[in-house]
């Protein structure tokens, strides 16, 4: 164990292994040409036509057979597919990585549409616990009101509740758009990396609890702010992006924006670094 | 009766949001490591710069706008101009044969389009590691 005490300043990381380690990862060469055709869907995805459309009444199907039925109208070439009687399963629509409109004429229940990549969805209903969860990119709107972790840990994309939504709203995001029109519960943004979430009502305690980065939006009043988020200025570039969000999500687009809170990491928390560990056994 | 705490406004101005700007701290002097992201992550796009190609992008997946690629910048990887892939976990160098432009709008917009070329080609890594472990 290297002694803290002994080591000069300027070794003090070296002496650690610090700068012989690799923090980069394993460099992998892999060599592609820009120039090659134009693709702009994964390679080994179905090819589907938006206009190419379809129903699909999962009422006496288990959420698996309903998610490789969707699977299999998509290599069919389907772009549109329309599920008739959810009936508030769970685990449906999950794993989308097409290009694809995807259309729920009821309410999901835990877990609706995690894990997708691409897809557009409408739910003309209600959803569960952690609806896109880990969502990657498209647009997923939800018509009525949405339970907690609403967007849990999602990267990209954008994910609208026309409704209120429940506690730990975009908890650990990554990245992407959440946009809320009612009110939003405890915790929200609560450990959030990066992204942003947008709230036209008011939200509950705790809010952006322990964030890294990213922003939060209220249009509302606030209930409190959770460890480490601070007001900030809005700017007008802020403004012009929050009228253009909400005319992409359907709602609030006669929303006074220039009256929102612009809430941000106060960066009190950017402390923990490689070193840290090592630091702490040593004073052990 | 508890008294009632008075309220403390805590706000930060624009100039320490410019992440790429701050200077080193002490702390980051002595890992030789810098804490926090070296460009803003938060910048938000400029629709005016959009790419020929981003646009087809957009279109072809019926998209209103950017998404997802709203939170693509460009960065720089052992002091290279390069764009983070979030499906490979690494960073994707630019070639030399790009030139980037002064603007960091503009730079973050080619960085959107080799993104999304990298990610669609069938030499992108996840392509092998599908057909190693594909289950289902």
């Amino acid at each position: 164990m290297a002694n803290l005490k002994t080591v000069s300043k300027k070794s003090k990381a070296q002496s650690m292994g610090m700068h012989s380690e690799v923090l980069t990862g394993r460099t992998q060469q892999k060599f592609f040409n820009p120039d090659e055709a134009e693709n702009f869907y994964y390679f080994g995805t179905h090819d589907v036509n938006f206009n190419k459309r379809t129903e699909l009444d999962v009422k006496d199907m288990t959420a698996p057979e309903a998610n490789k039925e969707i699977d299999n109208l998509m290599s069919q070439g389907y772009g549109t597919i329309v599920i008739k009687n959810p009936q508030g399963k769970h685990s449906l629509g999950v794993g989308i990585l097409n290009k694809l409109n995807l259309i729920f004429e009821g309410s999901l229940g835990y877990f609706g549409m995690g894990s997708c990549d691409g897809p557009i969805v409408r739910i003309n209903g209600r959803v569960g616990w952690s609806c896109a969860e880990n969502l990657m990119a498209g647009k997923v709107v939800i018509e009525k009101n949405a339970g907690s972790c609403f967007g849990a840990a999602i990267r990209g994309g954008d994910l609208i509740c026309k409704g209120s939504v429940g506690a730990r709203t975009g908890i650990d995001m990554k990245g992407g758009t959440i946009i809320i029109g009612g009110d939003a519960g405890a915790f929200t943004g609560f450990m959030m990396q990066r992204g942003r979430i947008i709230i036209l009502g008011n939200v509950g305690i705790n809010l952006g609890d322990s964030m890294y980065d990213g922003t939060i939006f209220v249009g509302g009043e606030i209930g409190s702010y959770g460890s480490d988020a601070v007001d900030a200025e809005l700017t007008k570039s802020d403004q012009e992006w929050l009228k253009r969000k909400l005319r992409v999500a359907e709602i609030g687009e006669k929303f006074d924006v220039s009256k929102m809170k612009k809430i941000v990491a106060g960066k009190k928390l950017w402390n923990y670094d490689n070193l840290e560990p090592t630091e702490k056994k040593g004073a052990i | 009766m508890a008294k009632k705490k008075k309220k403390i406004s805590k706000s930060i101005t624009l100039k320490d949001q410019q992440l790429g700007k701050k200077k080193e701290t002490a702390r980051e002097k002595m890992i030789g490591q810098s804490i926090g992201y070296r460009y803003d992550v938060n910048l938000l796009p400029d629709y005016t710069k959009i790419t020929p190609f981003l646009k087809k992008y957009v279109e072809a997946m019926g998209w209103d706008d950017l998404n997802w690629l709203e939170d693509v910048h460009m960065g720089y990887e052992e002091g290279r101009p390069a764009v983070f892939c979030r499906n490979a976990n690494g960073w994707v160098t630019i070639p030399k044969s790009i030139k980037l432009p002064n603007n960091q709008q503009d730079r973050d917009m080619i960085a959107r389009e080799l993104l999304v070329k990298f990610q669609m080609s069938p030499k992108h890594p996840l392509v092998d590691l599908k057909k190693a472990y594909l289950k289902f």
